[in-house]
C-alpha cells in the first residue's frame, strides 16, 4: 500500500510539471508586458540616453525575447534565478531568507486560527442559536470585515503603544537580539535548534502581534466552515442512526460527525493558507516584517524582472506542493478519496 | 542628481496614533540591552533610527543603487572636500553651499591659468583596513566614476569631470584635476557623495577580468576610510554603523553605534518614536510632522529643501498651453493655499503671491507674482479665445501619491471654476519617468525636480532648457537658453551675474510653463535629547554629527 501512495504521490508530481513549465512562460511574458521599463528605472532620473542603453545592456534586456528566455532557461536550470535589481541580492537568496519569514507568521497566524475557529465552530454547530453562536457569528463578522493593517495597527496601538505590553513592531527580532543561525530559516525552530531560549522568547514575543493580526482575519471562513459543515452532518441520517444506537454523545461528535466535517474545513483550510500568503503583504508593512509579500510588491514596482519571475515560480512551486499535502490528508481523513480523484 | 520625495508613504498615518501622545512612560531606550554585547552596553552610546527603505547596495556607483544608499557613501566613505554648515534663524543647521572644507584633502590650489586644481591629501589618512590613503586611490576611485556609466557618471559631468585623462596622481599625497572647462561647479562636484575615496588595493584585489570595477564586491563590502565602519548589513532590514576611533577627516562622530532600521509603515515608525524605542525617525509624512510639532517630547527639524519646487508642468505641445496667456490663466486658477493646507500641512514655503512682477534678488526659488484669481484666469481665457474652456488631462505620479494625489484633486476642483475640465491620469512610478521625462507628452503634469548643487542657472539648466530631461513642459526660449548657458559655469560673484539671473527668472515669471506651488521641507523627527542633526542637500542620513545627551527626567 505504501508504495502505491508513493507512486500515486510521484505521478501527481509528474503532472505538476506542465503547470510549472507553463507558469515559467506566463511570467516570463508578464513581466515583459508590465509598463515601465527596468532599465530606465534604475538608471536613475538624471541619466541620459547614453547611461540608459549602458544598463539595458547590462541587464541583457537589449536582446530579444526568445534569447532572453533561453538565457533565463538556462539560468533557472543550474538553479540561478538571476539578481535582483532593486535590493540587489541574487533572488534565491532573497527568497531562501524570505520565504521562512513569511512561512513561519503564516503557518503561526493559521495554527492560531485553527485552534479558536474549529473548537467554535463545533460548539456553535451543537448549540444553534445559543449563545456561543451568537458569539461565533460576532466573531466571524468582526473578521472579515477588518482589513488586516487596520488590525494590525490597532493591535499596535493598544498592546505596544497605550500598554506597552508587546516589544516594538521591528520585525522578527527586536534590534538588541542576534539572529539564530539558520536552518530551517523558522526563528523558532532554530532558536531551539541552537538551545537558545531567551532568542526563543524574543521571537514568539515579536511574533504574537502579527500572527494575532493574520489569526483575525483568517478566522472567519474557519469558524464558518466548520459551524456549517458540522451543521450538514449533525443533521444527517448516519448521525441520526448512532444517535438512536445509543452511541454517546462524544463519539457520535467526534468519530461520525467530526471527521466527516473535515473534509470541507481542510480544503477552506489550503484556501485560507494561500490566501493568508498574499495578505501578509500589509501586516509585513505594519509590522516591519522582512517577508516576501512586501518584496515582491516592491520587485512589482520597479519592473524587477528577475525578482517578480523568482517569486512567482517560488509561490507557484509552494501551492502545487500545499495542494498535493491537502490531497493526501484527505485521504487520510477520508479514505474513500484516491490521489486520482 | 534630483530630489524626490521618499515614495514609501503609502500609509496614511492612522488618526488614533494621536491620540495618548505622550503615553511613553521613557521606559528607558532598549530596556533589554543586557542580552548584547559590551560595544552596545551604554545607550548613549548607541542612535536608533527608523527609515522607511534603507540601502539596497553600498556602492553608490552601481547600477541600480537606490537613493537610501548615499547614506553609505556619506558615512563610511570620505571624498576630498565637504561643506562648511552655517545656523538657520531657527535653530536649525544646515550644510553651507558657499564654503567648501577639507576633508581628505588639507589643502588644494588652482593652477594660475585656472584650467586645473592641485590636492594635498592628508598624510595621516588611512582606510579601515590600516592602509594609508595615497593620489593613487583617488585617482582609481574618480576613474571609476566616470567609467561606469549611469548615475555617477551624469554626476561627474554635471562638474565637468568626464574621462579618466584629467585625473593625475603626481605622487603619493598630490592629485591634480585638468579642467576641460573652467567652471564654478567643479569643486563643489566634489563634495557630493559620488566622487568618494575608495581603497583601490583591497577593490583591486577582488576585481576580475569581466568586473575590473570589483563591483560585485564593493556592492556588499564597502572598502572606505570615512567616520564609521560598517557592522553588519542586512538588506530590507537594517544597516549598522560603527565609528571608526582612527578617522581625521573630521571631529569625531558623538555616538559609537547608529543601528538603521528599515520599517516600511509610516504609523510605526510614528509609534516607536513616540514611545522611545527610536531615536530619529526619516521619511515623514507631512501630516504626520505637523501633528508631532505639538508634541513636547519630540524635536522636529524642518528645512526648506534647496532648489527644489513641487509645481505643475504646462506641456507646451499642447495646444491650448502654447499660448502664454492660457498659461498664465492656468497659474492664476490654482487654488494655492489650499493645496499649501490639504496637501503640504504647510510642511513647506509658499511659492505664490510676490507682489512684483519683477525677481526680488537672485534667490530660487522664489515666489511668482501670482494668485487665486478665477476672474483674472477667465478674462485671460476669453483673450485668448477660450472663453468655453477646454478639456485637459491632468498626470501625476502616484509614487508620490500623498501629495500629487490631493493636489492634483483640488487643481481640478480650481480648473473647473475658470471652466477648463481636467481629468486625472494616475501613472504608477515605474512608468512615470519614461512618459513625463523622456516622451514629455503628458500635457498637464505635477512635478518636484529639485537640483543637488543649488544654483539657479543649474535649476534652470535641467528644467527650462529645450531638450532636458526635466523639461518635461517642451519649453524653448532662446533669449533665456542663452542667459543660462552664460551664467552656468560663471562665478557667481561676476559682473553680469546677478543681472542675468534676474533675467531668466522674469522669463520664467512671464511665460509660467512651470508653475511653482510650494518649496518642500525636508523633515526629521527625533528625541528631545538627539543634538547635532544637519541637513544635506543629498537628503539622506548624515549620522557623523549626532550627538545623544543624557535623558532629561
Amino acid at each position: 500500500m505504501k508504495g502505491d501512495s508513493l507512486l500515486l504521490i510521484g505521478r501527481r508530481l509528474l503532472q505538476a510539471a506542465p503547470v510549472v513549465m507553463g507558469i515559467i512562460v506566463v511570467t516570463f511574458i508578464l513581466t515583459r508586458a508590465l509598463p515601465g521599463d527596468p532599465a530606465v528605472f534604475f538608471a536613475g532620473p538624471a541619466a541620459d540616453e547614453k547611461s540608459i542603453a549602458e544598463i539595458r545592456a547590462s541587464l541583457g534586456l537589449d536582446k530579444s525575447w526568445p534569447e532572453q528566455f533561453w538565457v533565463y532557461l538556462q539560468n533557472l536550470s543550474r538553479g540561478d534565478l538571476g539578481k535582483s535589481i532593486s535590493t540587489g541580492q541574487p533572488v534565491m537568496e532573497e527568497i531562501a531568507t524570505r520565504l521562512p519569514a513569511s512561512l513561519e507568521l503564516t503557518l503561526m497566524g493559521l495554527l492560531l486560527a485553527v485552534a479558536i475557529a474549529i473548537p467554535l465552530g463545533i460548539l456553535a454547530a451543537t448549540r444553534p442559536n445559543s449563545f456561543v453562536d451568537h458569539l461565533c457569528r460576532i466573531v466571524v463578522t468582526i473578521g472579515v470585515s477588518l482589513p488586516t493593517f487596520f488590525t494590525g495597527l490597532f493591535l499596535v496601538y493598544i498592546f505596544y503603544f497605550l500598554l506597552g505590553l508587546s516589544p516594538a513592531p521591528l520585525g522578527r527580532l527586536s534590534i538588541i537580539h542576534i539572529s539564530p543561525d539558520h536552518v530551517t530559516g523558522f526563528y523558532l525552530i532554530d532558536s531551539l535548534i541552537a538551545g537558545d531560549l531567551e532568542v526563543f522568547r524574543a521571537a514568539l514575543s515579536q511574533m504574537i502581534l502579527p500572527a494575532s493580526t493574520l489569526a483575525i482575519f483568517a478566522l472567519a471562513p474557519l469558524a464558518r466552515m466548520t459551524r456549517a459543515a458540522m451543521l450538514g452532518v449533525l443533521s444527517s441520517d448516519y448521525v441520526r442512526t448512532a444517535r438512536a444506537s445509543g452511541l454517546s454523545s462524544r463519539t457520535v461528535l467526534w468519530v461520525y460527525a467530526f471527521q466527516n466535517a473535515m473534509l470541507p474545513v481542510l480544503t477552506t483550510l489550503g484556501m485560507v493558507f494561500s490566501f493568508l500568503l498574499g495578505a501578509n503583504v500589509l501586516v509585513e508593512k505594519v509590522f516591519a516584517w522582512p517577508g516576501i509579500g512586501s518584496f515582491a510588491i516592491e520587485a512589482l514596482i520597479a519592473s524587477d524582472y528577475a525578482a517578480v519571475q523568482g517569486f512567482v515560480l517560488a509561490m507557484a512551486l509552494m501551492y502545487v506542493l500545499l495542494n498535493l499535502a491537502i490531497d493526501i490528508l484527505y485521504t487520510v481523513v477520508d479514505p474513500r478519496i484516491g490521489l486520482e480523484g | 542628481m534630483n530630489k524626490d520625495i521618499p515614495d514609501n508613504m503609502q500609509f496614511k498615518r492612522r488618526d488614533f496614533l494621536k491620540i495618548g501622545a505622550g503615553a511613553a512612560a521613557g521606559a528607558g531606550l532598549l530596556p533589554l540591552l543586557k542580552y548584547l554585547p559590551a560595544e552596545a552596553a551604554a545607550g548613549r552610546d548607541t542612535l536608533v533610527v527608523v527609515i522607511g527603505n534603507g540601502p539596497n547596495s553600498m556602492d553608490i556607483h552601481r547600477k541600480g543603487t537606490n537613493r537610501p544608499s548615499y547614506q553609505v557613501a556619506v558615512n563610511i566613505y570620505d571624498r576630498l572636500v565637504t561643506y562648511g554648515r552655517k545656523k538657520l534663524p531657527d535653530g536649525n543647521v544646515m550644510y553651507d553651499y558657499q564654503k567648501i572644507e577639507p576633508e581628505l584633502a588639507e589643502s588644494w590650489s588652482f593652477a594660475p591659468d585656472g584650467m586645473s586644481i592641485t590636492f594635498k591629501i592628508r598624510k595621516d589618512a588611512r582606510f579601515h583596513d590600516g592602509k594609508p590613503v595615497t593620489a593613487h586611490d583617488v585617482k582609481w576611485s574618480f576613474d571609476r566614476a566616470v567609467s561606469l556609466g549611469g548615475f555617477p557618471a551624469v554626476q561627474m559631468k554635471a562638474g565637468s569631470l568626464i574621462k579618466p585623462e584629467q585625473f593625475v596622481a603626481v605622487d603619493k599625497h598630490t592629485f591634480k584635476i585638468n579642467f576641460i572647462r573652467k567652471s564654478k561647479l567643479t569643486l563643489p562636484d566634489l563634495g557630493v557623495p559620488v566622487p568618494l575615496i575608495i581603497n583601490s588595493v583591497a577593490a583591486k584585489a577582488k576585481a576580475t577580468k569581466s568586473d575590473p570595477w570589483a563591483t560585485g564586491y564593493l556592492h556588499k563590502n564597502p572598502q572606505g576610510g570615512g567616520a564609521f565602519k560598517l557592522g553588519r548589513w542586512k538588506p530590507g532590514q537594517q544597516t549598522v554603523y560603527i565609528r571608526n576611533d582612527e578617522w581625521k577627516s573630521g571631529p569625531l562622530p558623538g555616538v559609537k553605534r547608529v543601528i538603521v532600521r528599515e520599517v516600511a509603515s509610516a504609523s510605526t515608525r510614528r509609534a516607536l518614536l513616540l514611545r522611545g524605542d527610536a531615536d530619529v525617525s526619516l521619511d515623514l509624512p507631512p501630516k504626520d510632522t505637523k501633528e508631532l510639532t505639538s508634541n513636547k517630547k519630540l524635536k522636529i527639524a524642518g528645512v526648506p529643501i534647496e532648489n527644489c519646487i513641487h509645481a505643475v508642468g504646462l506641456n507646451l505641445n499642447f495646444k491650448p498651453f502654447a499660448d502664454v496667456r492660457v498659461r498664465q490663466a492656468m497659474a492664476y486658477a490654482m487654488p494655492y493655499e489650499k493645496i499649501f493646507k490639504a496637501a503640504a500641512y504647510e510642511r513647506g514655503l509658499p511659492l505664490w503671491g510676490a507682489k512684483s512682477a519683477d525677481p526680488a534678488g537672485t534667490l530660487w526659488p522664489q515666489p511668482f507674482p501670482y494668485d487665486t484669481d478665477p476672474d483674472k484666469a477667465k478674462a485671460l481665457l476669453k483673450e485668448a479665445g477660450y472663453a468655453e474652456g477646454f478639456k485637459v488631462t491632468l498626470s501625476f505620479n502616484l509614487g508620490l501619491a500623498y501629495w500629487t494625489e490631493p493636489t492634483a484633486l483640488l487643481i481640478q476642483e480650481g480648473l473647473g471654476k475658470v471652466g477648463i475640465e481636467a481629468k486625472l491620469d494616475k501613472i504608477p512610478g515605474s512608468g512615470w519617468r519614461t512618459k513625463a521625462l523622456v516622451e514629455k507628452k503628458l500635457p498637464m503634469h505635477l512635478k518636484n525636480f529639485g537640483g543637488w548643487l543649488n544654483y539657479p542657472e543649474y535649476y534652470f539648466f535641467w528644467a527650462y532648457q529645450p531638450k532636458r530631461l526635466f523639461n518635461s513642459m517642451n519649453y524653448d526660449n532662446p533669449k533665456l537658453n542663452k542667459l543660462v548657458d552664460e551664467t552656468l559655469h560663471m562665478p557667481v560673484g561676476s559682473p553680469g551675474y546677478a543681472e542675468r539671473v534676474k533675467a531668466f527668472i522674469k522669463i520664467a515669471f512671464e511665460d509660467v510653463p512651470l508653475i511653482p506651488l510650494w518649496q518642500p521641507y525636508l523633515d526629521v523627527a527625533m528625541q528631545k535629547h538627539i543634538e547635532g542633526y544637519e541637513y544635506w542637500f543629498h537628503r539622506q542620513l548624515d549620522v557623523r554629527p549626532f550627538k545623544k545627551l543624557p535623558k532629561q527626567a
